[in-house]
């Protein structure tokens, strides 16, 4: 009867499923205690920041370490966040945080167009194309990173000129080995008014661009939609520019002893990290996009061919769409990676999630509280791609299944 | 019911039967690590110290060290280690294992040393750390007596024309991270801009390649990175090291917070190479101090009879004899200093590491 009962494939599939939770489970309770009770032995919390007052997320910064003074400084500070030494631990790791974030969307945007660039070059009938794009794919993707952050920075961005010699760009633009100095643009009176106006032009464009794609299907006349909105939005925008009197000025940098004034710097450690980042990444999305433009049947090229569009026309209108859908999975993990990697950010002295979490550790002694702390933001950053691209993609899949 | 079916259950239930077993030992396990953290902590003093046990039972000293500050923690060509902290590991492995080759150096970067204390990864590190109120409180780590009286300082090119730390005020500093000197160069300068590296070999190297314009770091360090400044770019001459000190650094051994015979241990025998110098026992005379002390403080320093009287016991877990092996290893605080920080240009006179009767801040409590 017992027999019968555990032999049903349904019971023993529950029951296995069951024990292996409980394993589990097991597993990460005696894991927890025993971290408990050796900092405890220690005078340490495992979670000082989870308090069980408070409300929702019961997270209680006040009389905690992520509360106190951190008293370091970043000078490198994504989207014009503020922050100066006296602030908190929690605000420096914020800080963190955005400059991560900035890197990896720079760097998912910079990887993707050389990506797909040169996965595209390496299926060329032109020999040389083709050569390059493959040598390009094959030396990236085989050297570790970290090599390569650390050949960018010491060997290429710190080789630029001494601030005293910048190369200057027009007097506009300078740039040396303490960094790529550019100007930046303020708005001054009237920019309001002026936004308002590109607003007008952004929608002016967009009906243009409805209007003659549909003048385009009916009539079949070429009516060239792209070009007409781009002209509306350029004439709207700039007329009322000039009639305003340029609402926008541009400060532009200066050479001073130690550094640039004015204007925008763009370190070169944080060049070696982005530069890094995505000529590494970018060499496995190539091979990603090599891959699903070759699953496309050849059926596909040859349908387009007889309908007589070009090379070009034959790739974004029949090729690249479908392949798409194809791409974005793998395409997913290499964005995942990219962000993940992004925490080698320390070995070219650029101030990331990580590392401020690992400052904030050494000063602050919290190994546990912090590690979990970092753990947590990058799973949340990871979670948020994931998101962005699955939706994307069911978008996308949807789309095409209609077509 | 086939037969293939009723063989495939067995497994399941033996899982079943270990998961069971698992359970049981995971609670058991769950209050024995709590065990000797509760016993320690209330253990009455004098009974034997956890972290000495490892050590006595493993044969060995786990030192943690660094490995790139010329003087101080020094990685060598031959694979060796050299410098002032190196000796105060091979002190303690003296006076504890009674030999001072008995140590395995584990080079920690700044970031990675409170941890590794915490976590019983080494069993005591020395490795220029900062005595602060706050590592000391809620780190879980307990400060040893100071060995060395350092300071920040900030180090320029000598062709730069910067002649005080007031002339960087917006430039660009070089600092190495995770460490309380980034956190001096915040509150000295809060106007300049500081590259924080991971190693003293790639701040170097942007050093070099002037991509700051000073380099802040305790004064020892300073000298020590100096003195082995690479000669194609410029050698020691090219650099200087500036006058003003803009930070207190007591630097000294580091052991965990729950350990408090261990860490008397370590700071005795840092104390007991000072008390040898104002005794004058050095590294070529201890043996015959041994076998014929001159007065009643050589006799308690090093564990031995005077005028054939008992020999005094000051009750540390290691043998009462420990300082003679400490002594003959690494000679007392003033040879020391002279093997390894005198190398590197920093005369002692004068400075807050001369012996308190000379005006400096070295001083060792009575051996009693």
């Amino acid at each position: 009867m017992l027999l019968t009962f555990l032999s049903n494939e349904r019971v023993q599939r529950i029951l296995f499923q069951s024990a292996f939770a409980i394993v589990v489970l097991v597993f990460g309770y005696v894991l927890i205690t025993n971290i408990q009770a050796e900092l405890e032995g220690l005078g340490l919390e495992i979670f000082p920041f989870v308090g069980t007052t408070g409300s929702f997320p019961f997270i209680d910064i006040g009389p905690d370490f992520l509360g106190q003074r951190a008293g370091f400084s970043i000078d490198e500070r994504a989207f014009g966040f503020d922050y100066s030494a006296n602030d908190t631990y929690l605000r420096a790791f914020q800080t963190g945080i955005l400059n991560t974030i900035q890197i990896a969307l720079l760097g998912i945007v910079i990887s993707t167009v050389i990506g797909v660039v040169v996965g595209i070059s390496r299926l060329s009938s032109n020999w040389l194309v083709s050569t390059v794009a493959t040598v390009y794919v094959e030396t990236f993707r085989n050297i570790p990173l970290l090599l390569q952050l650390i050949f960018w920075y010491l060997a290429v961005f710190l080789k630029g000129p001494k601030i005293a010699e910048s190369l200057d760009f027009f007097g506009i633009a300078f740039l040396s080995n303490r960094g790529l100095a550019l100007p930046q643009v303020y708005s001054s009176s009237g920019s309001g008014t002026w936004i308002i106006f590109v607003g007008i032009a952004i929608v002016a464009a967009i009906a243009v661009r409805y209007l003659l794609t549909r003048r385009q299907e009916e009539t079949g006349r070429p009516s060239y939609p792209w070009w007409a909105s781009f002209g509306t939005f350029i004439a709207i925008a700039g007329v009322s520019f000039l009639i305003i009197g340029s609402p926008l000025s541009v400060e532009s940098p200066t050479v001073g002893q130690f550094s640039y004034d004015g204007g925008i710097t763009v370190t070169p450690e944080f060049a070696a990290l982005l530069t890094g980042l995505s000529i590494y990444t970018a060499a496995f999305i190539a091979e990603i996009v090599r891959g699903s433009v070759q699953a496309i049947p050849k059926g596909q090229t040859e349908a387009a061919e007889a309908l007589g569009l070009n090379g070009f026309q034959r790739l974004r209108l029949v090729i690249l769409p479908q392949a798409l859908v194809i791409i974005i999975p793998p395409l997913t993990n290499q964005y995942l990676n990219l962000t993940k990697n992004s925490s080698l950010a320390v070995a070219v002295a650029f101030k990331d999630l990580f590392d401020v979490g690992r400052i904030t550790i050494n000063q602050a002694g919290q190994a546990v509280p912090m590690v979990a702390l970092i753990m947590f933001s990058y799973l949340g950053l990871s979670l948020t791609i994931s998101a962005v691209m699955n939706f994307l993609y069911s978008r996308l899949k949807w789309r095409s299944l209609r077509q | 019911m086939t037969l293939k079916r009723s063989v495939a259950i067995l497994p399941l239930l033996l899982v079943a039967l270990a998961v069971l077993v698992f359970a049981a030992c995971g609670d058991d396990d769950g209050d024995a690590t709590e065990t000797p953290s509760d016993t320690s902590t209330v253990e009455p003093s004098g009974s034997h110290s956890q972290v000495l046990q490892d050590v006595l039972d493993r044969g060995r000293l786990n030192c943690g060290v660094n490995d790139s500050v010329p003087g101080f923690g020094n990685l060598l060509e031959d694979g060796s280690f050299a410098g002032f902290d190196i000796d105060y590991c091979k002190a303690v492995a003296a006076a504890v294992l009674g030999d001072p080759d008995l140590v395995d150096y584990t080079p920690l970067t700044a970031e990675a040393r409170l941890t590794a204390v915490q976590t019983g990864q080494v069993d005591v590190l020395i490795r220029n750390t900062t005595w602060t109120t706050s590592r000391d409180a809620s780190s879980g780590l307990t400060f040893a007596a100071t060995s060395y009286y350092d300071g920040q300082g900030m180090m320029v090119r000598a062709n730069s024309g910067f002649t005080t730390v007031d002339d960087l005020a917006t430039a660009t500093v070089c600092v190495l991270q995770g460490t309380t000197t980034e956190l001096n160069l915040a509150d000295r300068l809060p106007d300049a801009e500081a590259l924080g590296f991971e190693n003293n070999d790639t701040l170097q190297t942007a050093f070099i390649e002037e991509r700051c314009d000073g380099w802040t770091s305790d004064k020892s360090q300073l000298a020590g990175r100096r003195s082995a400044f690479p000669a194609d770019s410029g050698g020691p001459e090219s650099l200087v090291v500036l006058s003003e000190t803009f930070s207190k650094e007591p630097l000294g051994p580091v052991t965990i917070d729950n350990d408090a015979q261990w860490s008397d241990i370590v700071s005795w025998v840092v104390m007991g190479t000072i008390a040898a110098e104002e005794l004058g026992i050095t590294s070529a005379n201890v043996a015959d101090m041994a076998a014929n002390p001159p007065n009643v403080g050589v006799s308690r320093l090093l564990g031995v009879g005077f005028e054939g009287g008992e020999v005094t016991d000051t009750g540390l877990d290691v043998d009462v004899t420990f300082m003679q092996d400490v002594l003959a290893a690494v000679g007392n605080y003033g040879e020391i200093y002279e093997a390894n920080v005198t190398p590197i240009g920093i005369e002692r006179a004068g400075t807050l590491n001369a012996l308190w009767t000379n005006g400096g801040l070295i001083y060792s409590p009575p051996f009693k």
